[in-house]
């Protein structure tokens, strides 16, 4: 993003490229994170935290799953699903993977409508991103309920091989998809301040009494998108490998 | 902070990263339903699901438009998660030879 700060002489001051920009704005006064709105960065901050609880997850998935003795349940056989006819594999969760890419679509064009001003299609698209959201977890309802009722699947044990199976799953997918969760809430509250125009207005939030703005959309965007980045870890590792 | 609003970008930018997730998605599950196996499927997973976390990051997270001071804050102590991944595989070669060794049945 170039940009010019004018000097005291009122000459523009030319911007350090490179590893020099990075020393220059955490050197500089008062801020290190330039051009970024306070939400914004708290935000990011948050999702980096978040990065390191699904990432040691997923490293205590694969610890166990490297030094487990009995051999690791086939996730390819135990997520195929039949519609009559032969069992087609790890279908469901395929599904539910291109019903989240849809959604990330669907929120990324409601941040971009957002900023052109344009409350009703970034209300909309906010719905229809939670609607996504919505049935991304009532797909992870039917298989854990699929898992659990049917194929007899515990933390602690299952018929399949390595007991580990359970835990892991249970705890890495049950963390992601209470994200999810929160997101459709997060989705709504957000889609009804745009509809109502608290950003146009710069109503003050209920909580922080800052003016409304449409970096709201994109701060609400970075957690949704966040939540589909973790989602795309979780399909390679956990159910691929 | 009077600056220009926000990240806007041009709709197609979108369109096109939304196509490629789908395209690599598609790739990634048929490696599972191709039943891929050994160092390939591996491999396969590990491109697909770096490309997909990338496009991701970049342009819908608009990384790819932030300064550089926020990308490395976030970025670098990601290393440190792999440094780990390293140190836990050292790690389960250990416990799993102790339990041939110790506790075969």
């Amino acid at each position: 993003m170039a940009q010019t700060d004018a000097s005291s002489t009122g000459a523009a001051l030319t911007q350090p490229q490179g590893w020099n920009s990075v020393v220059a704005d955490w050197s500089s006064d008062q801020r290190a994170f330039k051009n970024v709105p306070w939400g914004k960065a708290m935000m990011w901050i948050f999702l980096l935290s978040d990065t390191f609880i699904f990432s040691i997850f997923l490293l205590s998935y694969m610890t166990v799953r490297l030094t487990t003795t009995v051999p690791w349940p086939n996730p390819s056989e135990i997520f195929a699903l039949s519609f009559g006819g032969e069992p087609i594999p790890l279908i469901l969760i395929a599904i539910m993977t291109f019903i989240l890419i849809s959604s990330s679509g669907t929120m990324a064009m409601a941040v971009r409508f957002g900023y052109q001003k344009n409350r009703k299609v970034c209300a909309m698209l906010l719905i229809v991103t939670a609607m996504f959201g919505a049935s991304f977890v009532g797909m992870q309802v039917f298989e854990w309920t699929k898992l659990i009722v049917e194929e007899g699947v515990r933390p602690w044990s299952n018929p399949f091989g390595a007991a580990q199976f359970g835990s892991t799953f249970f705890m890495i997918t049950g963390f992601h998809g209470f994200h999810v969760s929160i997101g459709v809430l997060f989705l709504l509250a957000t889609a009804r301040k745009v509809w109502r125009g608290d950003f146009d207005n710069e109503t003050p939030g209920f909580f922080t009494s800052r003016k409304g703005r449409y970096e709201a959309v994109e701060i609400m965007g970075l957690y949704w998108h966040f939540v589909d980045l973790v989602w795309v870890f979780i399909f390679a590792f956990f159910y691929l490998w | 902070m009077a600056q220009t609003e926000g990240q806007q970008h041009p709709i197609s930018v979108y369109f096109k990263v939304w196509g490629w997730l789908f395209v690599l998605s598609t790739l990634s599950y048929m490696v599972d339903y191709l039943s891929f196996e050994g160092y390939l499927r591996w491999t396969l997973i590990l491109v697909f699901m770096i490309m997909k976390a990338g496009l991701i990051v970049t342009v819908f997270m608009h990384m790819k438009w932030e300064r550089l001071a926020l990308s490395y804050a976030l970025g670098l102590p990601i290393m440190f998660v792999l440094m780990f991944v390293g140190l836990m595989i050292f790690e389960s070669d250990n416990t799993f030879l102790q339990r041939v060794i110790y506790f075969a049945t």
